[in-house]
């Protein structure tokens, strides 16, 4: 059983960000970058089920610039078996990225494509959808658990006030919530041992994919503030305040 | 030139968001048009054909759309939406499985969970957490969806015309095992009582759901204290959990991480109470009161029992 597992370089979600003062971006060249949480819990998710003999190889992908190879390598330390890196400078938005990816795991012919629901950065989540449409796949949204049987998967994901469980055949894409697990934390040995994995580069131009977009991101800016609030003294003050608020209780 | 309007229901109503979403729809200057697909949902058609600004329904009964099994209902939108301008549905966690599904199958951008439209062809969104707003503007038809709490619901009309499809749907290979949901609506309650890691126990979580229920409202958690196992997942408020704007929100043992402000940004009016005055929480409330919670969450019990609330 082969599973891939399309992963992100993000800025790191505990970076506070700053924007460019074109206002054209934001300032990726001085934040930390690292691995999207949320494609962390999916690589953590298929280790699992490779240490528990549900599969065999687990090939992870990405596309972006060189240096993403920082977070492959980060995914081949947890114990993914081989990375491709897709390489290109450009911002490649999601219906590229899903075709890109629909090309590789054409060749690649997985059972299963397990990755995150959204990236930390554009917050999206159409990447892994688009994918499975594109391969006429089922899918799973929003995974909290997963439990491989066989040829057929049970997944619970989050809905609106509750959770969902429902039984997917494979092959699909699954794209896991943060509370999938609690991925392991990378050693140094890991990571060492990690740089005798296989990184296979290639070029965004390989693929014959479209990049172009109607979609331009025209301005970016931080939302607006509140007005300064107060401190209370006791209980009573804080009740007090929080009455005041019109029709509240 | 029309927009085609996903109507979300629960197989008895529609979902709340759907009026939201109808208002959202409407300000992109194009027909709305709502397409409401499930067994036996007359009902729910009707309902849809009454929303303020709804020029036609189109309805689709069949029973591959049951518990909105996505892959179907993705193809369905594709089907009908083909010569729209734009298709819209409302960013539930069924929005965002289905939508970008539809967006692949008719090969047009997707601009997922829109906070103010701009324009028939400029959106606003939140980026980063929520820490920043990203404008997009997009040439040509393109796939949204629109945050709930970010539209007012619309209002009601004398019922639009209602067209009944004959269509062919192939059932989803997926098949729905269960569901269960909590009692409380967190993303409708105009009140919401948060707890986080600061709470430290299932025990101490009580105290949340106690001040919840005497001021009326629903218990919401932090991703930390869902991970700690203190709160239940459908509680969680936050980049990865869900958006809401109540009137009140109140923070109780709650840091404030960039992540759970995203959730919780437009709320009216802010509370928050913490040990530690450095608490990020404090620069974003409204009211903040520096204290030890399990002395003054019963302390604000016995007052709201002495006024008689609750």
């Amino acid at each position: 059983m082969k599973i891939i597992l399309p992963v992100k370089r993000v800025a790191d979600p505990n970076a506070a960000v700053k924007i460019r003062s074109d206002t054209s971006g934001v300032k990726v060249d001085i934040v930390r970058m690292s691995l999207n949480p949320f494609d962390e819990a999916a690589v953590e998710e298929a280790v699992r089920i490779k240490e528990h003999g549900g599969a065999d190889e687990i090939v992870v992908v990405t596309i972006g610039p060189n240096a993403a190879s920082d977070i492959l390598r980060t995914a081949l330390a947890m114990g993914a078996d081989r990375a491709i890196l897709v390489e290109t400078d450009l911002q490649v938005q999601p219906l590229a990225v899903a075709r890109i990816l629909t090309r590789i795991c054409e060749r690649e012919k997985p059972d299963l494509i397990l990755t995150g629901r959204q990236s930390s950065d554009n917050d999206n989540a159409q990447t892994g959808p688009m994918l499975a449409q594109m391969l006429g796949w089922s899918q799973s949204v929003g995974a909290s658990q997963i439990t491989l049987n066989e040829r057929l998967v049970t997944v619970c994901c989050e809905v609106e006030n509750g959770t969902q469980t429902l039984a997917v055949p494979l092959p699909a894409v699954i794209t896991a919530d943060l509370h999938l697990n609690q991925p392991r934390y990378v050693t140094l040995p890991a990571l060492m041992k990690a740089k005798r994995k296989p990184i296979d580069i290639m070029s965004v131009g390989d693929f014959s994919v479209d990049l172009e977009t109607p979609l331009a991101t025209v301005a970016l800016r931080e939302p607006p503030s509140r007005a300064l609030g107060i401190q209370v003294q006791n209980i009573t003050q804080f009740l007090d305040k929080i009455l005041t608020v019109q029709g509240a209780l | 030139m029309t927009v085609l309007l996903w109507a979300e229901h629960d197989g008895r109503c529609l979902s709340p968001a759907v009026s939201r979403a109808v208002t959202a729809a409407r300000q992109l200057d194009l027909s709305v048009h709502i397409l409401v697909a499930g067994v036996s949902v007359d009902a729910i058609a009707n309902e849809a054909a009454m929303l303020a600004g709804v020029e036609k329904v189109l309805y689709a009964p069949h029973p591959a759309f049951a518990h909105n099994l996505v892959e179907p209902i993705a193809a369905l939108l594709a089907q009908c939406g083909r010569s729209c301008q734009a298709i819209v549905a409302a960013a539930t966690a069924q929005g965002k499985a289905i939508m970008p599904r539809v967006a692949a199958a008719l090969n047009i951008p997707q601009i997922s969970d829109v906070t103010a439209i701009l324009s028939a062809n400029r959106f606003e969104r939140p980026v980063y957490g929520g820490s920043l707003l990203q404008t997009v503007e997009c040439a040509g038809p393109f796939v949204i969806t629109t945050r709930p709490v970010s539209f007012v619901p619309t209002g009601t009309q004398k019922s639009a015309p209602i067209e009944t499809l004959a269509i062919e749907a192939t059932p989803s290979a997926v098949r729905f095992i269960s569901a269960s949901f909590s009692d409380t609506d967190i993303t409708n309650a105009r009140v919401v009582v948060a707890g986080g890691r600061g709470v430290a126990s299932r025990e101490g979580f009580s105290l949340i759901s106690a001040l919840a229920k005497k001021m009326g409202g629903a218990v919401g958690a932090t991703r930390a204290a869902v991970d700690a196992g203190f709160a239940l997942n459908e509680w969680q408020i936050g980049q990865s959990g869900c958006t809401i704007a109540p009137d009140i929100y109140i923070a109780i043992g709650i840091s404030g991480a960039i992540q759970h402000i995203a959730g919780i940004r437009d709320a009216k009016c802010i509370a928050a109470i913490n040990k530690d005055p450095q608490a990020p929480i404090f620069r974003i409330a409204d009211i903040g009161l520096v204290g030890d919670l399990f002395t003054e969450v019963p302390k604000l019990l016995e007052e709201l029992k002495k006024r008689g609330i609750g």
